[in-house]
């Protein structure tokens, strides 16, 4: 098995090998890391997607929009982009990009946008969702066709920091967790710390 | 209160390749401080399965409460002319690993078709260091003939050699399947740095003395005698380092900032007391005067070695002057008396001795800093993109003032460049001028990508966020990155150009070496030497009763 150090050294040595920049290749192989650390086959996407761009290097994107078009994005510099401006783009509430390569590629720039911001972010492609939580799991509703190698859509959404349960279950337990207090009796009342004294002085 | 108001060292200064090149060992040095927390740790010999030429399988411990670290070792036969310190080499006459807790039958079997490998053989999470050594011929067959015979070796043979075994590199940190330091990082007996990679080469050294008794044993049943324990404890583990140490420091800007933080921390500190007791001061004088055995024994070929060498030796004689005629405890601030006398008298060879020799009466000062010489760089990754240019063009101009002031149109600046040799995939330095391959330089020229990054914003609008920068220049990210870290970390970065045309790369390696607690520094180019640890050391089973100043305990 391959360490993690292993997996990141050798992801940005070929992203520099295939026209990234140092810096961009230094991201891509912490991105790789990452994903591999998830569950998700980050390695096999970045191998598809650098054979892909071989011959061709995909071009950068100089803005990131509300909407994102253009006949190829790159999941790498969008993400990149994306991660630079996150603090910006968070007003946006979604934001879509269209017609990305290998679109596992974006996950792990976003979930590190979601660290930063402090907040948890959808992203949907394919039929398939991505719970992006603070950088420390990526929830998904499909664990099995990660081979995607186009997604001709993706949105991005901010999502706002709420519970994932209602008042009433969240009482619900609280009464529950009452059950370890213990009944003052006049007797312990009298005890008690600042007992027969008044605040007033 | 520091009433002096001493301040830290400037980095422009002490950060320059000359002066780290004169970093010397310390009471921070790793080595020792693996000692000091090892020290009541129960150590044990499990194997020893060796035949009579010494080839086998032997595995030794170190085990507290529920935790064990075991290393494994495997010795082999080799040819002579398969005998290399060259980073290329194949076969060793030793390889060893550490395992995580107590190996099983089917993990010995795994490690012994692996381990012995070393770069083309793969190990898993369970182990957490890999190392291999060559003998040093002259020095251990020497020994094992001298032991068989009923003899003790010629101690004036092996003053001069050092160690019967040299290693030719350690790894850790994920390097061939070894386990990411994220498993392993809350143990607090490793919050040290390195502390794992020293405890395989202070177990190594055991094995080389085990090894050389049982030979001779084996030789000479009825005559053999075992090697003296002093002559043992004055023995180290050598070890021969090239370039691939280098990259390291340029690669882990907030682990160098913290080393040499707390090496300046402890530093202000001890110059801001007040007052200096006379036991302190005996301390420091005898810890000096017992080190010179270590200066005197320390042989080189290296010309450029040997120069810094007399320039300590003469600096000594000029401060033991001082010292005698011009200190006394009665002094306030004398450590600071002390150390401005050798900022103005001394070469840095010898200022920075003098340095580490002022460490040593102070355990209350040191060891609390010793916990924060590791450093997580990942925290430190990303980049603060909504700052401004204006913000980045401040910091370059307050931490790289010298680094933006090379011209580097001339040769002589952009004269190296810094690549991976394919065929072992370690570090290498070359002239562009002359070597092909300079189209795939490494990100380690520092200085000058600094420099044109620099030169590129200068010319921006200064109100613009770093994000909006890092769009049209995405070039210059690595170094982005880094001017931040040095913001928070003024440490981090090597002030110097590290591919001039008079670059000197084992100043490079000194530095790291000198926090290893390497001594008898011993260069064969200027771009690989050979050095000596645990020379000195408590022997295994003296571990629990041993004193920190052990590394001056080697005598002539």
């Amino acid at each position: 098995m391959q360490s993690l150090s292993e997996i990141d050294t050798t992801s940005k040595r070929a992203s520099k090998a295939a026209g990234f920049s140092w810096g961009v290749a230094e991201e891509i192989g912490k991105a790789i890391r990452s994903l591999e650390l998830f569950g998700l086959p980050g390695i096999k996407n970045l191998n598809l997607y650098l054979n892909k761009i071989e011959k061709k290097h995909p071009e950068k994107i100089s803005k990131i929009d509300k909407e994102n078009k253009n006949k190829e994005l790159c999941p790498i510099y969008s993400g990149v982009a994306f991660l630079d401006q996150c603090k910006k783009l968070e007003i946006l509430k979604n934001i879509k990009f269209y017609n990305v390569n290998y679109p596992i590629l974006i996950l792990p720039f976003i979930s590190k946008a979601s660290e930063i911001l402090g907040i948890k972010i959808l992203i949907k492609f394919n039929k398939s969702s991505f719970l992006m939580n603070f950088n420390k799991s990526i929830f998904s509703n499909n664990l099995q066709n990660y081979d995607i190698d186009l997604a001709n859509e993706i949105s991005v959404e901010f999502l706002e920091n709420k519970n994932s349960f209602s008042d009433t279950e969240w009482k619900e337990l609280y009464k529950i967790s009452e059950k370890t207090f213990v009944e003052e009796s006049d007797s312990l009342k009298a005890k008690g710390a600042g007992a027969g004294l008044t605040d007033n002085d | 209160m520091n009433k002096l108001n001493i301040k830290l060292r400037d980095p422009n200064e002490i950060m320059k390749l000359s002066r780290l090149g004169s970093f010397h060992q310390s009471k921070l040095s790793f080595i020792r401080s693996f000692i000091r927390e090892f020290k009541d740790w129960d150590y044990k010999r499990n194997l020893f399965d060796l035949d009579k030429e010494g080839y086998g399988t032997a595995i030794y411990s170190f085990s507290k409460n529920q935790r064990n670290y075991s290393l494994v070792c495997f010795a082999q036969h080799i040819n002579s002319d398969e005998r290399s310190d060259r980073v290329i080499a194949t076969k060793w006459d030793a390889a060893f690993v550490l395992h995580d807790g107590i190996p099983t039958k089917e993990d010995i079997e795994r490690l012994k078709k692996n381990v012995p490998k070393q770069e083309v053989g793969r190990v898993s999470c369970k182990e957490l260091t890999l190392s291999r050594a060559n003998k040093s011929v002259r020095a251990f067959d020497h020994v094992v003939d001298s032991l068989s015979s009923g003899k003790q070796p010629d101690k004036k043979l092996l003053n001069k050699v050092g160690y019967l075994y040299r290693t030719t590199a350690v790894y850790g940190s994920g390097k061939f399947g070894l386990a990411d330091r994220f498993r392993i990082k809350d143990r607090k007996e490793i919050y040290g740095p390195f502390r794992l990679e020293m405890m395989l080469v202070y177990l190594v050294r055991q094995f080389t003395f085990d090894q050389v008794n049982h030979i001779a044993k084996s030789k000479n049943p009825d005559k053999a005698i075992k090697l003296d324990s002093n002559i043992a404890r004055n023995l180290g583990i050598g070890n021969s380092t090239g370039l691939g140490m280098a990259p390291f420091i340029v690669n882990h800007p907030t682990l160098l900032h913290n080393w040499i933080y707390c090496r300046e921390k402890a530093l202000k500190e001890i110059r801001s007391l007040e007052e200096v007791d006379i036991n302190e001061l005996d301390f420091f004088k005898e810890c000096l005067i017992k080190s010179k055995a270590s200066i005197n024994s320390w042989v080189t070929d290296s010309k450029y070695q040997n120069n810094k060498i007399n320039s300590l030796k003469d600096g000594l004689i000029k401060f033991e002057k001082f010292l005698k005629n011009e200190c006394s405890v009665t002094q306030k601030y004398l450590w600071n008396k002390i150390y401005t006398w050798a900022e103005n008298n001394l070469e840095d060879e010898c200022l920075e001795y003098i340095v580490s020799m002022m460490m040593e009466p102070y355990d209350n000062i040191i060891d609390p800093l010793i916990n924060n010489m590791s450093s997580e760089e990942d925290e430190y990754f990303t980049i603060p993109t909504h700052k401004k240019i204006s913000d980045l063009k401040k910091i370059i101009e307050n931490n790289y003032k010298s680094i933006i002031k090379i011209d580097f149109n001339m040769k002589e600046s952009n004269f190296n460049f810094w690549f991976i040799s394919k065929n072992k995939e370690e570090p290498r330095v070359a002239n562009r001028h002359e070597e092909h391959g300079a189209e795939l330089e490494q990100p380690l020229a520092i200085a000058r990508d600094i420099k044109k990054l620099y030169e590129k914003i200068i010319k921006e609008k200064q109100t613009n966020t770093i994000a909006e920068f890092l769009l049209k220049h995405d070039e210059a990210r690595h170094v982005v990155r880094r001017a931040f870290i040095v913001d928070q970390f003024p440490y981090s970065e090597i002030q110097d150009n590290t591919i001039s045309a008079s670059l000197v790369p084992i100043d490079m390696l000194r530095l790291k070496l000198s926090f290893f607690g390497a001594v008898k520094f011993d260069p064969r180019s200027d771009k690989w030497l050979r050095i000596n640890m645990y020379q000195g050391a408590p022997l295994s089973h003296e571990m629990k009763t041993s004193n920190d100043t052990w590394v001056y305990n080697v005598v002539n």
